[in-house]
């Protein structure tokens, strides 16, 4: 069977179900909202955000390759131009670039000009030290870590904080090898 | 244009805040977890409607207020109307969709009959499939009460899914 032709994201977008940014915004704000209530400290609700995108990473990892027929990528600079160009924009309707690579290419930035969860926000000054974005890291984590490749996520630039642009650093820690043969039944 | 994301962003979200609540900070407190993700629900339709209702005349009714949920705010969330709303005159109105989408991605048990009441979260305790639903179940009755409780109507809301895979959400407005 000839392969099948990996598609653009925004094929992917055009074709997939979709709802009024605005819920999902607001949905999202008021997450946050709730957790600075109830976790008080803003670095909680940091690691709280990072862990809720972590969990969602690793299941929306399986939706992503299932649609989109990205087959294997070659090394990890065509890892971060697919989530960059087709992950970002068939989740969420935006596409983001990807620049400053270490001579190494095991670290780079993900750019992010236009970020929908971050329309109708300012923060107030009491939450100074909060990374609002903070899901998305934990989502890139997630998802790598189910396709083997162990990363750290951290934004070097954020909208929020005044910066011109949303910037997520992207570094490769370990490639974890795939143990083959499978076990089907473990 | 409309700015859209994908279905699954806010599904996911949806799924998070359940389990967030349920299984991490209140494992063992259901009617706490329940609270908080229906405050979260009343926050988003608080705003919503604030929204939605930004070049309308004041609703001079009741009546006229849940005719405006029923349509063009679930119109807006669902791009669906509300299929049927019954009312028995004295406060009280039942609003049911056919076919919810937060639960046609989720596997129910429809031998169980639950309802995700917000007086008693407890009572589901024992079923933890049961217990599930009803817990996603809190978002979209807070949905619905923060946005009537924005058009000036204090209310409670409670859900029935006794009917799969139609949901009923049951508005009792507070005299």
């Amino acid at each position: 069977m000839a392969p099948v032709a990996p598609k653009s994201g925004d094929a992917i977008f055009a074709s997939v179900d979709r709802v009024n940014a605005e819920l999902f915004t607001l949905t999202y704000g008021a997450i946050v909202r709730q957790l600075l209530t109830d976790l008080e400290e803003v670095e909680e609700v940091n690691k709280q955000l990072d862990q809720m995108g972590y969990n969602i990473g690793v299941r929306l990892v399986d939706e992503f390759l299932a649609k989109s027929n990205v087959s294997r990528c070659v090394d990890f600079r065509e890892t971060a131009e697919v989530i960059a160009k087709v992950g970002f924009k068939m989740f969420l309707g935006v596409t983001a670039s990807v620049s400053n690579w270490d001579a190494e290419g095991t670290t780079c930035s993900i750019i992010l000009e236009d970020n929908p969860l971050v329309d109708f926000v300012e923060l107030p000054d009491t939450c100074q030290g909060l990374y609002y974005c903070n899901i998305l890291s934990g989502v890139i984590r997630g998802a790598l870590e189910m396709v083997s490749m162990k990363t750290e996520v951290t934004w070097l630039r954020d909208m929020l904080r005044g910066d011109d642009v949303f910037e997520l650093q992207v570094k490769l820690l370990k490639q974890v090898p795939e143990e083959y043969p499978y076990k089907d039944d473990e | 244009m409309v700015r859209e994301v994908s279905e699954s962003c806010v599904e996911s979200l949806l799924a998070e805040i359940v389990s967030s609540y349920c299984t991490g900070f209140y494992a063992n407190k259901p009617e706490l977890a329940a609270r908080r993700i229906e405050a979260i629900g009343f926050q988003v339709g608080h705003q919503l409607s604030e929204r939605y209702t930004m070049d309308r005349p004041r609703f001079t009714d009741h009546l006229e207020a849940i005719k405006f949920i029923c349509k063009d705010f679930w119109s807006e969330l669902f791009k669906k109307q509300i299929d049927n709303l019954k009312t028995n005159h004295r406060g009280t109105f039942v609003l049911q969709d056919n076919r919810f989408r937060w639960l046609a991605h989720m596997s129910i048990d429809p031998s169980v009959e639950t309802s995700g009441n917000i007086q008693d979260p407890s009572a589901m305790a024992e079923n933890k499939a049961a217990q599930a639903t009803g817990m996603h179940l809190y978002f979209p009755c807070g949905i619905i009460r923060g946005a009537l409780s924005n058009l000036g109507i204090p209310c409670a809301v409670s859900a029935d899914i006794s009917n799969l895979p139609a949901c009923s959400f049951v508005v009792r407005i507070k005299a």
